[in-house]
C-alpha cells in the first residue's frame, strides 16, 4: 500500500529513468548512506572495520565485477584471482613508479591495465562456452600466477616476494600503507565501491547490459537481431576484469597492505564465485549480500564455539568450519537457488501489499 | 634474441638428439603422469557422461578414498578388507550424495550443479581430515617405489603398475559400458535424460551406480597418487590438473580422458625438461592449461567430445 509503484506521478523523462523509481527505496538508500560514511567511521572500532567491513567492500566490487561476466552475460569465469592480481601488481608498479599519481587514478589505471589482460583471455570466448570456458579461464588464472611469481620486476625485486604498499595519502589523509587507519581505508573502499556500484547498475539497464543478458539467454538469437557477439563478449571480460583489478588493487593497498601471489590462488576465484552465485547471478544487490555472507560466515563459525562456551582443538574447529561452510553452500542452492537477491525480491513483493494483504 | 629463439627452436632438439635414452625416460614420466592424470578425469567423465553435472569434487573424493585407505590400513585391517571397506565407503557416499544434493536439485541449471559439487568438495575435505587427521601420510601397498632398467632405460616399478592398473580400468569400463544392462542404461541416460525416463529407466539408481562407480575410480586413483607422493591435501588439487585433460579430450569421451591425460603428461613433462629452464621453470603449473586453451581455439569441443549443433 505504502510501498508501491504505483501513484508516484513522474513529470520528466529523466523522473521516469530514475534507478530508484520508489520513494521508499531512496530514502532508506539514503539513511544506509549516512550510516555508512558518516555513522560507522565514527562509530565501528578498528577490528570491525579491518576484518569485517574492509574486506566486504572489497570482496562486493569483486563480486560486482564478476556478476557482470558471469550473472548478466553468462561467461562462466574462474580467473576471477588472476585478474585481481593484475590489478594489484599494476597499481603496485604504477604507485612506486609515479608516486605523485593520485591513488584514485592508480586504481583506476590498474583496473584499466587488468581490463586489457581480461581483454586478451576472453577471446576464447567466442569459440567455447560453458564448462569449457570455465576451465579455459583457469588458464588465465594459474598463468598470471605463475608469472608474477616468477618475475621479479613485478614486486621491484623485493627479496621477500611481496608487494607492499607504500604510504600515499588522498586529500591530505593517509590513505594507505601502515599509518593510514582503518577509517580512512575504509572510506576509500566505500567510496568506490558506491561509485562503481551506480556505474555497474547503470551498465546493466542501459543498452550494454541487455545486449549482455540477450547473449546469456540465447546468444544465437541475440545475434540474429544484431548484437554482435565479440564486441558483446569481450566488452564483458574487459569490464569484469576492469572491477576485478580495481577490487584487486584494493586488496592490497586497502586491505592487506602487502600480499604474496598466494593471496590471489584459485581459492579467491571460487570465494568470489560463491558469493555471486549465494547472493544470487544477474543481481548488483545480490553481489553485496553474498559477499556479506561469505565475510560474516566465516567469523561466525570462529566465534561460535567461543560463545557457546565449548573448547575445541583449532584443527577440529577448522575442519569443522570447512563442513559447515560446504554444508551451507548445499543447503542454500538447494533452498533458494537464485540467491540472496531473491529474497529480497520476494519481501519486495510482500511489501507492496503490506498492511493490507488481500 | 637469437639466443632465445635458439633456446626454443633449435637446443631442446639438439638435447633430444644429443641423448634418446633420456628422451625416452621422460617421455615414460610423461606417459605415467598422464595415465594418473587419466584416473581422476575419468571420474569426470563418466558423471558429466550419466547426469550432466560438472562434479567439481572428484579430486577430494580421491583424497577422501585414500585417507579412508591410509586410516583403515594404519587401525592393522589387512590391505583386501580395507580397500573392500573403502568401496563400501565411497558406495554409501554415492547415496548420500543422490540424496541430499542431487535429488533436491533435479532441473536446476548446470551452474547450481556445479556450484553443490564445490560445496561438496569443501564438505568432504573438512569431513574428511576431521575423521582421519590433516598430517601427511604414508599409503605403502606393497609396491616398491623404485626403478629397474629395460634396454637402458629407467622404469619406475610404480609407474608402470599405475599405468597397467589404469589400462585395466578402462578396460573393464568399456566392457561395462558396451555390454552389461547396466552399461547400456547409463548411455541412455547420458543421451537423453527424458527419452531413458520415459522407457522405464530408474535415474535415481543410476546416478548413485555411476557416483558409486566414480568412488572406485576415486579409490584406484587415490591409490596411485598417494603411493607415489603421500595422502595429503594437495591430491585433491591433483582435480584441477585433471580440468586441462578434459577439456582436450572432450567432456563426453572416456577415450578421450586417457589420450587427453597422455598427451597433457607428456607435453608437461617433456616442456618441463627442456622448454621450461628457459623461463625459469615450473611451468607444469600452468603448461597443461595453456595447452587446452590453444588446443580449445582449434576444436572448441576436445578431441573427441560431441558437435553440438546449435538451433535457435
Amino acid at each position: 500500500m505504502i510501498y508501491r509503484e504505483a501513484g508516484h506521478f513522474k513529470s520528466s523523462y529523466a523522473a521516469d529513468q530514475a534507478i530508484f523509481p520508489i520513494v521508499q527505496d531512496r530514502v532508506f538508500l539514503g539513511l544506509v548512506a549516512v550510516v555508512a560514511f558518516v555513522a560507522v567511521p565514527l562509530a565501528a572500532n578498528e577490528y570491525w572495520l579491518q576484518a569485517i567491513l574492509i574486506p566486504f567492500l572489497i570482496y562486493a566490487l569483486a563480486a560486482i565485477g564478476l556478476n557482470l561476466l558471469t550473472g548478466y552475460a553468462g561467461q562462466l569465469s574462474l580467473g576471477t584471482g588472476g585478474f585481481m592480481a593484475v590489478g594489484a601488481y599494476a597499481a603496485f608498479k604504477l604507485t612506486t613508479a609515479f608516486p605523485w599519481l593520485n591513488m584514485l587514478v592508480v586504481f583506476v589505471l590498474a583496473g584499466l591495465v587488468a581490463a586489457g589482460v581480461g581483454l586478451l583471455f576472453g577471446i576464447p570466448s567466442l569459440r567455447i562456452k560453458g564448462f569449457y570456458l570455465a576451465v579455459a579461464t583457469l588458464a588465465a588464472q594459474f598463468f598470471l600466477i605463475w608469472l608474477f611469481n616468477k618475475v621479479g620486476w613485478f614486486v621491484n625485486y623485493a627479496p621477500s616476494g611481496t608487494a607492499t604498499a607504500p604510504p600515499r595519502t588522498m586529500l591530505g589523509v593517509m590513505v594507505t600503507g601502515p599509518q593510514a587507519t582503518a577509517s580512512a581505508r575504509y572510506l576509500m573502499a566505500l567510496g568506490m565501491v558506491v561509485l562503481f556500484a551506480l556505474v555497474a547498475k547503470n551498465l546493466v539497464r542501459g543498452r550494454v547490459g541487455r545486449s549482455w543478458m540477450a547473449m546469456r539467454d540465447r546468444d544465437i538469437a541475440a545475434e540474429i537481431i544484431g548484437i554482435r557477439p565479440l564486441q558483446t563478449k569481450l566488452l564483458a571480460f574487459a569490464i569484469s576484469s576492469f572491477y576485478c583489478g580495481v577490487a584487486g588493487a584494493e586488496l592490497l593497498f586497502l586491505y592487506l597492505g602487502s600480499v604474496e601471489t598466494l593471496a590471489f590462488d584459485i581459492n579467491l576465484s571460487f570465494l568470489v564465485l560463491f558469493m555471486v552465485i549465494i547472493g544470487g547471478l544477474g543481481s548488483v544487490l545480490g553481489s553485496f549480500l553474498g559477499a556479506a555472507f561469505i565475510v560474516l560466515v566465516p567469523i561466525f563459525l570462529t566465534n561460535a564455539p567461543h560463545w557457546l562456551g565449548l573448547a575445541m582443538r583449532t584443527d577440529t574447529q577448522k575442519h569443522l568450519e570447512l563442513m559447515i561452510f560446504g554444508g551451507l553452500i548445499v543447503f542454500f542452492l538447494i533452498v533458494e537457488p537464485r540467491g540472496l537477491a531473491r529474497l529480497w525480491q520476494v519481501t519486495k513483493e510482500k511489501l507492496r501489499l503490506w498492511p493490507f494483504p488481500h | 634474441m637469437a639466443e632465445v629463439l635458439w633456446g626454443i627452436f633449435v637446443g631442446p632438439f639438439k638435447d633430444i638428439a644429443g641423448s634418446p635414452t633420456f628422451f625416452v625416460e621422460v617421455l615414460i614420466g610423461g606417459v605415467a603422469a598422464g595415465l594418473m592424470y587419466s584416473l581422476v578425469a575419468l571420474g569426470f567423465v563418466l558423471i558429466f557422461k550419466a547426469s550432466g553435472v560438472f562434479n567439481f569434487a572428484q579430486g577430494v573424493m580421491v583424497l577422501f578414498a585414500a585417507l579412508t585407505l591410509v586410516g583403515l590400513l594404519e587401525r592393522g585391517v589387512p590391505v583386501p578388507v580395507a580397500l573392500g571397506l573403502t568401496a563400501l565407503v565411497m558406495i554409501a557416499l554415492a547415496f548420500g550424495i543422490e540424496r541430499v544434493v542431487l535429488r533436491p536439485l533435479v532441473n536446476q541449471p548446470a551452474i547450481i550443479l556445479f556450484m553443490a559439487t564445490i560445496g561438496l568438495n569443501f564438505f568432504l575435505e573438512g569431513f574428511g581430515e576431521m575423521v582421519w587427521g590433516s598430517n601427511v601420510k604414508r599409503l605403502d601397498i606393497g609396491i616398491p617405489d623404485e626403478s629397474f632398467k629395460v634396454a637402458g632405460v629407467l622404469v619406475n616399478k610404480l609407474e608402470l603398475t599405475a599405468a597397467l592398473t589404469a589400462a585395466v580400468l578402462v578396460a573393464i569400463l568399456a566392457v561395462f559400458f558396451q555390454r552389461t544392462r547396466i552399461g547400456r542404461a547409463l548411455r541412455a541416460v547420458a543421451d537423453d535424460h527424458e527419452a531413458a525416463l520415459s522407457i522405464g529407466i530408474p535415474l535415481k539408481t543410476i546416478w548413485v551406480v555411476v557416483w558409486s562407480v566414480a568412488g572406485i575410480v576415486a579409490i584406484v586413483a587415490g591409490v596411485m597418487w598417494g603411493a607415489k607422493s603421500g595422502v595429503q591435501f594437495s591430491l585433491s588439487l591433483v582435480a584441477l590438473k585433471a580440468l586441462p585433460v578434459l577439456i582436450l579430450g572432450g567432456f563426453e569421451s572416456v577415450p578421450g580422458a586417457i589420450v587427453g591425460g597422455l598427451i597433457i603428461g607428456v607435453g608437461e613433462k617433456v616442456g618441463e625438461v627442456y622448454w621450461g629452464p628457459l623461463v625459469g621453470g615450473a611451468i607444469e603449473n600452468w603448461f597443461a592449461y595453456v595447452l587446452a586453451l590453444a588446443f580449445l581455439l582449434v576444436r572448441p569441443q576436445g578431441l573427441f567430445g560431441e558437435k553440438i549443433i546449435e538451433r535457435v
